[in-house]
């Protein structure tokens, strides 16, 4: 054996070792939380997803509340955040000339870069008060019929906390999106234009159909991010575990109940169900991650 | 780009000399919130007493520091609510609780119009109604009879409450459950309950910054955070008829009413005293400590802190409104210290 | 006369967008920025916190504690991931290759709570004590995703030629990974570490059971250590005004750390443009 032979086949077994460290967290995740959630998957199995009852005292626990909380204010931020993204991104592939694009991508960059216990700090201080005093009772005036809409403001809320992540998810889908739009090939532009078509048409008909797909998969990571999002919703949702169809209700949300209750749960199964939860927490993002790869995958493969 | 690194490096070197130069011995605790401003005040002043220990405390409620001693990953633990005979057979060994001052759980209200004018009356009823969902409103026949001199809002009363596990709850729910039949047998006592209604805010800090931040709003607070912060607090009308305000006199009438026969484990309950001075919603509050330390150096200067709250650390206590433990009762419990080994 | 009016307020709502965009990062940035100058003071670097309640102190041990909460996380992460990084360049055929990088994909996924509650049953609760090191775990697993994706992107964009003409002069093929390909690749390999240090500089979630925060100095890393981002969340909901105040400053502070390293990394893609 020649020296050649040892050194590159150390060279190879340091970098195979580093990736199996890494692949083993991931699996050390999956062992952590399963073994820790045991007891709370044994005693309420599936049904704690139905039950809305999140009594430490009597020690039942299920997580309805917080499943609603989560699904309710991350779709509602999607809702907010996607139209806005798709435009923002639109703009900076088909409108902004160089030095406007770089400049709006900083600002994008920054945005996203925002600590999320920042978002909270300005939520609390100056958009729940905002809320509280003039938009949310503005819009009650005029949607009030709507039962989404009735019951007091106090500010900290679902819908505070939907407003809070769709500002955090929009760098996530605009990014994606504009990288999908710049992908697609000028000729296609300029067949539709030729054609007559206005700019507006041009985008509908060339960019976005064409792009239908990845968008989808921007949004799922948009919508996976704002699931797992812990701080800044914790610190406007008000934290109350209850289901209420009013956006102007204090709500809790699957994170949200884990970073204020973990370190003081007391007793087993308390515990355990917070365990449950992240583990619930850590699957759901995971699907929505793994569909969206899969979308792009499948986009990258047909191009 | 080298030369940076190489300067960094040295910087954060000298200076982690710098700071960890002197040989001081850090002790963990966490727990209760109810008695925060004053183990903070303690621990700030205790470390210039001693230079050679800092004791780091992490308020995160009662629930937390019962968990987190039991847990073992902490020096010791700090509730209002004592533990319960499971917990303290979940317990590895045998943990001591040690009363360390006593505070009163008072009901803060953020009512504009009543900004500087006679302060609310509450009966039991009224604040089991109201924590029931029962009374919604300011203007509530049942409140305003209470008040009559002042003219109460027609505005829905905003209740805070708990999202942690917290022993204040403990206390609340405690005299809750001795107040009102029906709170006990639908919701009962702990350090976390399935709450009626209410927003939940994060330790006393949490309700009594909900309070503050909301008109209308309702919370119960260690009366030490209601204070601190310019917060109005109710007057509570105790169980043989009395109007008692909280205070230190008010609080200790509640130790002498409840507390004369002390158990030796000092797990007693002060809530719904009798009397004409006594406030309803005191409560002790203990360190939860184990009676054999594990570490020598620690477990000697937590003893030796723990001595020094019971004695001279007593003179802060009646500055932020805790009230100092009667003399007797210092006696004992300095003899129960003197148990702990190291 | 539609069609036309279709693109106007389509090209309305474009605009619009963009300047909602805008308006609200420079609008969270401004305030964050005056809140916080106007409430910064030299004690605040200086000093340690004080009693609840007393008005004053400072938040010094968790603007370092934050510094060396990461500092030692990337001390694990950074060599590691970059090696990760490297052997799915190189071996990317493999099928060893692509179960890693699924997986690193899925770990980039995994929500920062999530991350801080398994590092608390991993680490926390059989050592039975919160510490800095915890700490440092939980954010080094943060990182790991980020700089092995970025680092393995890098280094395809290398140009095979590099890699010949280096092979081809006799050089060992490690050497020529080593010294010569992540040479090349080193701004966009930076870019990929700073962008992860912006990242778990402002990390609460899983800072909350594994480092726990310290009203003191940590004496050691075994220590709770305090950390910025995790004062500001204690001060930010408690109600005390002076709290609230160093609320502000630290998030200003945290706010200047972090956009500073997005720009410097954004600077460094451009360069290797």
């Amino acid at each position: 054996m020649t020296n050649k032979d040892y050194s590159n086949k150390i060279f190879k077994f340091i970098l195979k070792f580093s990736a199996i460290v890494s692949f083993s967290i991931l699996v050390l995740i999956f062992v952590v939380l399963l073994k820790h959630s045991y007891l709370a998957v044994k005693t309420f199995k599936l049904k704690f997803f139905i039950d809305t009852t999140w009594d430490p005292v009597f020690e039942k626990f299920g997580a309805l509340p917080f499943v609603y909380g989560t699904l309710l204010t991350s779709f509602l931020a999607l809702i907010i955040s996607a139209p806005i993204s798709i435009s923002v991104a639109l703009f900076l592939s088909e409108f902004a000339n160089r030095r406007l694009k770089e400049f709006l991508g900083v600002i994008i960059s920054l945005l996203a870069a925002i600590p999320s216990v920042i978002y909270g700090l300005v939520g609390i201080f100056v958009l729940a008060p905002l809320m509280r005093e003039y938009i949310s009772p503005g819009i009650q005036k005029i949607f009030g019929f709507l039962p989404f809409f009735q019951g007091s403001v106090y500010g900290l809320d679902y819908f505070t906390a939907s407003i809070v992540l769709s500002i955090m998810i929009t760098p996530t889908i605009t990014s994606i999106s504009t990288e999908l739009f710049d992908a697609v090939s000028k000729s296609l532009r300029e067949a539709s234009l030729a054609l007559g078509a206005t700019k507006w048409e041009m985008i509908k008909i060339s960019v976005l159909k064409t792009t239908k797909v990845g968008i989808i998969a921007a949004l799922l990571l948009g919508l996976g991010r704002a699931i797992g999002e812990t701080m800044a919703v914790t610190m406007v949702i008000g934290n109350v575990p209850n289901i209420s169809l009013s956006l102007f209700s204090s709500g809790a949300t699957l994170a949200s109940v884990i970073a204020n209750e973990f370190t003081e749960a007391t007793g087993d199964l308390y515990l355990s169900s917070l365990y449950y939860i992240g583990l619930v927490l850590l699957l759901v993002t995971l699907a929505l991650n793994l569909s969206s790869n899969i979308l792009i995958k499948y986009l990258v493969k047909t191009k | 780009m080298k030369k940076i690194i190489k300067n960094a490096i040295a910087a954060v070197v000298i200076l982690s000399n710098l700071i960890f130069a002197q040989k001081v011995v850090l002790i963990n605790g966490a727990g209760a919130t109810f008695p925060y401003p004053l183990y903070s005040k303690w621990f700030y002043e205790y470390s210039k007493i001693d230079k050679t220990v800092n004791f780091n405390y992490q308020s995160i409620g009662s629930g937390g520091g019962i968990r987190q001693i039991l847990a073992q990953t902490v020096d010791f633990g700090a509730s209002d609510a004592f533990l319960t005979e499971e917990q303290l057979k979940q317990a590895p060994a045998k943990i001591l609780h040690i009363p360390t001052t006593a505070g009163a759980v008072v009901l803060t209200y953020n009512i504009p119009e009543l900004k500087g004018k006679e302060t609310l009356r509450l009966t039991p009823e009224i604040i089991s109604k109201i924590y029931l969902g029962k009374i919604k409103k300011w203007n509530d026949k049942l409140i305003q009879t209470e008040n009559p001199n002042v003219t109460l809002p027609d505005k829905n009363i905003v209740v805070a409450r708990r999202s942690d596990g917290s022993g204040t709850t403990f206390i609340f729910t405690d005299y809750l459950c001795e107040i009102s039949a029906e709170w006990k047998n639908r919701v009962g006592k702990g350090t976390s309950v399935n709450w009626p209604v209410g927003l939940g805010g994060k330790g006393n800090e949490g309700v009594a910054g909900i309070v503050k931040n909301t008109p209308y709003s309702m919370g119960y607070v260690e009366i030490s955070y209601a204070i601190q912060n310019n917060l109005d607090y109710a007057i509570v009308k105790n169980k043989d008829g009395y109007y008692v305000k909280p205070t230190i006199e008010s609080i200790t009438a509640a130790i002498e009413d409840k507390a004369k026969n002390m158990p030796d484990d000092y797990r007693v309950s002060i809530v719904n005293a009798g009397g004409k001075n006594s406030y309803p919603i005191s409560g002790f509050t203990w360190i939860l400590a184990y009676q054999k330390q594990k570490d020598p150096v620690r477990g000697e200067k937590l003893v030796k802190f723990l001595k020094w709250a019971l004695t001279d650390g007593q003179k802060y206590c009646a500055e932020i409104h805790y009230a100092p433990l009667p003399k007797n009762l210092v006696d004992k419990v300095l003899k129960t210290i003197e148990t702990i080994e190291y | 006369m539609n069609r036309k009016l279709k693109d106007k307020i389509f090209q309305f709502f474009i605009y619009l967008s963009v300047s909602i965009v805008s308006f609200v990062l420079l609008f969270i940035t401004g305030y964050v920025l005056y809140k916080g100058f106007s409430s910064i003071n030299l004690d605040f670097f200086i000093r340690l916190p004080k009693p609840v309640g007393e008005k004053g102190g400072g938040m010094v041990n968790a603007i370092v504690g934050s510094f060396m909460i990461v500092g030692i996380a990337s001390l694990f992460s950074i060599p590691l991931s970059i090696l990760t990084g490297v052997y799915l360049s190189e071996y990317k055929n493999e099928k060893f290759a692509n179960i890693v990088r699924s997986s690193l994909e899925i770990l980039g996924a995994v929500p920062s709570i999530v991350i801080g509650v398994f590092v608390y049953g991993l680490v926390v609760y059989p050592m039975k004590r919160f510490s800095l090191l915890a700490g440092s775990i939980a954010l080094s697993i943060i990182m790991i995703p980020l700089i092995a994706r970025t680092t393995e992107e890098m280094l395809n964009m290398v140009p095979t030629t590099i890699k010949e003409a280096g092979l081809s002069l006799g050089i060992k093929n490690w050497k020529v990974i080593f010294y010569i390909i992540l040479n090349t690749a080193k701004p966009g390999v930076l870019t990929g570490v700073l962008l992860s240090l912006a990242r778990v500089f402002g990390e609460t979630a899983p800072l909350l059971f594994t480092s726990f925060g310290n009203r003191f100095w940590h004496r050691s890393i075994l220590d709770p250590a305090a950390a910025l981002p995790l004062q500001i969340f204690v001060y930010a909901i408690a109600p005390y005004d002076d709290w609230n105040r160093q609320a502000w400053a630290g998030a200003f502070v945290l706010i200047v750390i972090v956009y500073i390293l997005i720009i410097v990394s954004r600077r460094l893609v451009l360069k290797n443009k």
